[in-house]
């Protein structure tokens, strides 16, 4: 055949750019790794990640709390049920304050609303605000503020409700 | 040495003395050996005192012709807009580095050094505000420039790849812009930041891991900082060190400017040729001191903006991105996010890529407008574009969307706008065409009219009438 006929030359060349292009990838995952987000560039420490919001007893029912460190708002629904809430728009994640008179989210940059349960009322916002995993056990409740966890509409099963965990 | 060689070197170095051997130097004193060393071809012959080639042997000058057609002199075929954009990189090259000297590039440390700067340091705050404004400024006179090549027609071969750099230039220059709006971490720098990297969520796969890489976490924070103030202070200075010499040979390559001539003249006209030195470059430096005497009296009479220290638990309202991507966040307000973040901007980006690559039916280089024909046209444009512009957004705001309270959807909000977009852009092209029996040239000329004008009535709108919770306003 002849393909096996390869010159010395025209193989060595093969070789060359072979090796060339793997070390080229290797550059580029290289820079990937070095660049990609790590924990310890961030400024949340692991202190920071779960954080303790107080007893069940203390969150009337129908109340928006926020916790500056862990970024989100406690949110306890009329029916007692708990959601942590992120506090950036999932417009253009800008911090929406909870407007108490009107019992709802209003973000200040394009005027986003949502209800108590983090559900879109008003776009353009084209999501549910976020949600941090909470967690209850003796009446405790604890929030795992490390990454928010993206959903597209509320859904009764996101609830945390005291004493069925 | 051959008899021609001779006359060449005799030609090119009209020195009575080069020192090309030591000899050569030995009847000179210590002071003029190391004059003639630092200025080897410097000094004119006594017969030709005037003559132009001496500038050649000079660094500065050595990249310019030795002569320039005296046409492409004349103001009103660059407005010296390209040399006023290099006069404005290289003061912020300078005040850049006066500013690397007291910056502190970290959350904590970054917003108070910038309040030092302004009122410890002497001159400190006049330092930065020529950098703000000239930072301003050059994105605003790089646009106008890329206008101006747009409208003499000098993208066109042989100009097609210098066009290329120009736009890879003006990305450059943005992305300067941008990264430096960081640095002094203060609100309005944070927010800004915030919303517009954003944006880059709604990529589709893509998207959050651009963002996160770009800003080293989930939201702006030292990972962010340090990023771009590398990026500011040394990938993209370093970039424009190269591409912009890069841009300037290419000038040269070229042949120099378009000559500007009416349309009815032929289109390799050049005129007669007169020496760079003086006439062009004492044009040069008149524009240079101009626009420096402009740049520090606004930066004597306008302090750069510096609101409170960043606070990531309180978005002011309104929040806003950077005026130049304005136009970006209103489209932003109209069309589904994939639209007004990816069709639309790849769908112009790709558009002004291919722009010098299209087969014209004219030579139109170094007219302006093409031809009067196409002068009206674009006139044209610029009106139905102001008009068309405003009525949508108007429209939009208050009958489309109003009492509407669902959460935008891919086809109502995206694929419907901006196919009817798309229908009256090709429709205006073969209305244009048709109506004025005009060429490709002046059609596509009024279609980029068209496109541009939309782009800066968005802009503009974004910029001064929105107010509180991004409302339309009337002017703010």
């Amino acid at each position: 055949m002849e393909n096996q006929t390869l010159s010395r030359r025209s193989f060595f060349n093969r070789l060359w750019t072979l090796l060339g292009t793997l070390a080229f990838a290797e550059l580029i995952a290289l820079l990937i790794i070095y660049f990609k987000p790590r924990k310890s560039r961030t400024a949340a420490t692991n202190q920071d990640a779960i954080i303790i919001a107080g007893s069940v007893d203390s969150f009337e029912p129908g109340t928006v709390t926020a916790f500056v460190r862990g970024k989100f708002y406690l949110a306890r629904l009329d029916d007692g049920g708990f959601l942590a809430l992120s506090r950036s728009c999932t417009h253009l994640s800008c911090t929406v304050p909870w407007v108490s008179g009107k019992n709802r989210f209003i973000c200040p940059c394009h005027s986003s609303e949502f209800d108590i349960r983090g559900d879109v009322i008003s776009p353009p916002a084209p999501r549910a605000l976020d949600l941090y995993p909470v967690a209850i056990e003796n009446n405790v409740i604890r929030v795992n503020a490390t990454r928010p966890e993206r959903r597209s509409e509320y859904a009764a099963d996101q609830i945390v409700y005291p004493g069925k965990t | 040495m051959s008899p021609a060689r001779q006359i060449c070197v005799n030609y090119l170095v009209p020195d009575s003395i080069i020192a090309r051997r030591i000899s050569d130097t030995n009847i000179l004193n210590i002071l003029q050996r190391i004059r003639l060393s630092i200025f080897p071809g410097n000094q004119a012959t006594e017969s030709e005192p005037n003559d132009s080639r001496k500038y050649l042997h000079s660094f500065l000058l050595h990249f310019r012709p030795a002569t320039v057609p005296e046409r492409s002199l004349k103001l009103s075929l660059t407005w010296g807009l390209g040399g006023m954009a290099a006069v404005l990189v290289f003061v912020l090259f300078a005040t850049g580095l006066m500013l690397k000297f007291v910056y502190q590039p970290s959350p904590g440390a970054a917003y108070d050094s910038i309040a030092y700067l302004n009122t410890q340091v002497p001159f400190g705050q006049l330092v930065r505000n020529l950098h703000r404004w000239g930072a301003n400024g050059l994105v605003f006179i790089s646009f106008l420039h890329f206008l101006r090549v747009f409208y003499t027609g000098a993208f066109v071969a042989p100009r097609q790849f210098n066009w290329l750099i120009g736009l890879t230039l003006f990305a450059a220059i943005v992305l300067s812009n941008f990264t430096g709006y960081l640095l002094p971490w203060d609100q309005q720098a944070y927010w800004a930041v915030t919303i517009s990297t954003s944006m880059l969520d709604y990529i589709p796969w893509v998207g959050t891991g651009l963002k996160e890489g770009i800003l080293g976490g989930s939201e702006p924070g030292k990972a962010t900082l340090m990023n771009f103030y590398a990026i500011h202070t040394a990938i993209l200075p370093a970039l424009l060190l190269f591409f912009l010499p890069f841009h300037f040979w290419r000038i040269r390559k070229a042949g120099g400017l378009v000559i500007p001539r009416s349309a009815a003249e032929p289109p390799d006209i050049r005129g007669a040729e007169v020496n760079t030195m003086p006439n062009l470059i004492a044009r040069e430096v008149t524009m240079a001191l101009v626009l420096l005497a402009v740049l520090l009296i606004l930066s004597m009479l306008l302090n750069a903006p510096l609101a409170d220290q960043a606070n990531p638990g309180l978005s002011p309202n309104p929040t806003k991105a950077p005026w130049y991507f304005m136009g970006i966040q209103e489209l932003l307000m109209h069309f589904h996010p994939l639209y007004a973040l990816l069709v639309i901007p790849l769908l112009l980006v790709f558009g002004l890529l291919s722009l010098p690559y299209i087969s014209y039916e004219v030579e139109t280089a170094g007219v302006w407008f093409a031809s009067v024909k196409g002068r009206k046209m674009a006139l044209v444009a610029v009106v139905l574009a102001t008009a068309a512009t405003v009525a949508s957004v108007w429209l939009d705001e208050f009958v489309i969307n109003s009492g509407l309270s669902s959460t935008p959807g891919m086809t109502a909000n995206g694929l419907l706008p901006f196919a009817f977009v798309l229908t009256a852009c090709a429709g205006f092209y073969i209305l244009m065409k048709r109506g004025f029996k005009a060429s490709n040239n002046e059609a596509i000329q009024a279609l980029f009219t068209l496109l541009m004008t939309a782009f800066v009535v968005v802009t503009v709108i974004g910029i001064w009438f929105r107010g509180a919770g991004m409302q339309l306003m009337w002017a703010g």
